[in-house]
């Protein structure tokens, strides 16, 4: 089977600091795949070079056997490829409801024609979007603050903002940034089951960066671990956890 | 009485003319601002290259307007805005992205778009000469004198034609870019990426697309602001330098980034300057009688000579910055 996500030899580094190197890795189709490893180990800036917000500098990422090396994080949208931010980036200056409702893509009213001249067919189309964001907003649990402003948030309501977006449309994969960070423990609990509940349920594919691993033993499987910028062992959480190649580049030669 | 008309044709019609034309140019500065992260000198010469495809249009296609009662500049308005339009894109493509897809700092387009000023300035000099020229060619500028129904007053109230068209489309520009960016789909895209550039890529949003569409919208606001102001005095080349100073002070003042802020902001600036130069000895005139002498004797009594209008908004700019740096409306993001 073609995987969801395949990223071969890719290299990336910023003025003379290799973070990415040579690094080639593949996440099934409905899978929820984790992505550890030590700070530093080049994680996010591999999610940046999958989500097209980095240009990489060799190498090719591919999204269910199509080339997407390089394209812009837009165009990747539109093919079904989504991803939260590490540091939750939301439209502060929106409703946290209006923020969900800036995500579904190709509406009506996007172009300028339609606007001005069908303005009827856009606001049914606003009120089924609309209809949608308030199920999602109901589903992360943030029913209560949907109209403030999204700046106002606290860090955690933001991550499941976050979350939300990605459910304001038809994922085919779901790129998660440190998505617990910063998350209480019964939020995240609730966050664990909604991400369980769309990977079973809508088929997401989900690709998850994570430090907390109670979440990672938990959610994923397979684990990938990263250090250097490249792959170093991949498998279940146990294989991994037991593993002295990964204690040692987590925990220093010294320890176990 | 025949002071308050005075008051009315030199304080409030004036002021609202320089006010509607410094309102319409900040916004465009401002919406620029606001998507592309830097302050654009260019905006006062786009204004400039509106009113001198007018100009041209108007010289080629003289009486098109007799046959709609209306002056040909402004028939050739709409087609003015689409060139400028065309103008701000090419610029954008030609000058300012090359430079944002190697992500230099906003000083440096700041800069470029210096060049850009003294390169358009220079193109319309060529072709257009030194000397400033009316855009009424072989029509007469239709000046109204209201009489006013009261017992000894002599003086009308006197507004001309491209006065009273000025008003109604800068209404007509307000009330459009108001729904545009609450209402429609690209227009809160607008809103969204200059709220967070990065997410409203992630979220679909073709930023690139809303690039083209704010230089559309100024370029466009922009030649409506030019052809405007040249159809109230006359077209010169260096128009802009007398506008650039006005009209970033009003985005300023209203909060850069923040359209509301800057129509609020260039009514401001536009009033202050009218305020500062008007002479209030002749409002003082009624009461002459009960003021002390020297006060009553005083001829010119505005607050600095027209000569020295321009240092007016400079310094409203200084005041607001030191008070109020964000502006009136706290702007940044749409």
């Amino acid at each position: 089977m073609t995987p969801m996500i395949e990223v071969r030899h890719v290299h990336k580094a910023f003025g003379g600091l290799r973070v990415i190197n040579d690094c080639s890795l593949s996440v099934e189709k409905g899978s929820i795949t984790g992505l550890i490893g030590p700070n530093g180990a080049g994680k996010s800036t591999l999610f940046n070079i999958i989500a097209g917000a980095l240009p990489l500098d060799s190498g090719q990422v591919l999204l269910d056997g199509e080339e997407i090396t390089n394209r812009p994080a837009n165009e990747l949208f539109h093919k079904g490829l989504l991803r939260t931010f590490q540091i939750a980036h939301e439209f502060s200056h929106m409703t946290a409801l209006e923020n969900l409702m800036m995500v579904p893509p190709r509406q009506a009213g996007e172009s300028l024609f339609n606007a001005w001249l069908k303005p009827g067919l856009v606001r049914l189309e606003e009120a089924e979007v609309r209809r949608r964001a308030l199920e999602v907003i109901d589903f992360v649990g943030l029913h209560h603050v949907r109209n403030e402003l999204a700046g106002n948030l606290s860090g955690g309501q933001k991550k499941l903002l976050e979350l939300g977006r990605t459910m304001m449309t038809d994922a085919r994969v779901v790129l998660l940034d440190e998505i617990a960070a910063g998350v209480n423990r019964t939020l995240l609990g609730d966050l664990v089951e909604n991400i369980e509940r769309l990977n079973r349920e809508m088929g997401y594919t989900f690709l998850v960066i994570e430090h907390d691993m109670d979440m990672i033993a938990r959610l994923c499987d397979p684990v990938i671990v990263l250090a250097q910028g490249s792959v170093m062992v991949e498998g279940t959480i146990e294989e991994i956890q037991n593993n002295p190649e990964v204690i040692e580049a987590y925990f220093g030669s010294n320890v176990a | 009485m025949n002071e308050l008309v005075f008051f009315i044709n030199n304080v409030v019609i004036a002021g609202s003319v320089t006010g509607s034309i410094y309102a319409i140019g900040a916004v465009g500065v401002t919406l620029v601002f606001s998507i592309m992260r830097f302050a654009h000198f260019a905006h006062a010469d786009m204004m400039t290259f509106g009113a001198f495809m007018v100009l041209l249009l108007t010289a080629a296609f003289p009486g098109v307007g007799a046959a709609v009662g209306l002056p040909t500049a402004i028939v050739m308005l709409p087609l003015a805005m689409v060139l400028t339009a065309l103008l701000a894109v090419g610029i954008d493509k030609a000058f300012y992205k090359p430079l944002r897809a190697h992500g230099v700092k906003p000083i440096v387009m700041v800069i470029g778009s210096l060049g850009v000023t003294l390169m358009l300035q220079g193109l319309i000099r060529l072709f257009a000469g030194t000397s400033g020229q009316s855009l009424y060619i072989g029509e007469r500028k239709e000046i109204f004198r209201l009489a006013l129904p009261f017992e000894g007053v002599r003086a009308p109230i006197v507004i001309t034609e491209p006065q009273i068209i000025l008003f109604v489309l800068t209404f007509a520009c307000v009330v459009g870019l108001h729904l545009f960016l609450n209402r429609s789909r690209l227009g809160k895209a607008m809103r969204a990426m200059s709220d967070n550039p990065d997410l409203a890529r992630a979220s679909g949003i073709n930023t690139n697309t809303i690039v083209a569409v704010t230089w559309v919208i100024a370029g466009g606001l922009a030649a409506i602001a030019g052809t405007l102001l040249s159809l109230d005095v006359t077209f010169k080349p260096d128009l802009s330098f007398f506008l650039l100073l006005p009209i970033f002070a009003a985005a300023i003042v209203g909060g850069v980034g923040h359209p509301y802020g800057a129509i609020a902001g260039g009514f401001v600036v536009g009033f202050a300057e009218t305020l500062a130069v008007f002479n209030w000895a002749v409002l003082l005139r009624p009461f002459r009688d009960s003021l002390p002498e020297w006060l009553a004797q005083a001829g010119n009594l505005a607050f600095v000579g027209t000569e020295y209008k321009i240092v007016v908004p400079f310094f409203i700019l200084v005041a607001i910055l030191v008070w109020r740096p964000t502006g009136l409306f706290k702007g940044k993001v749409i």
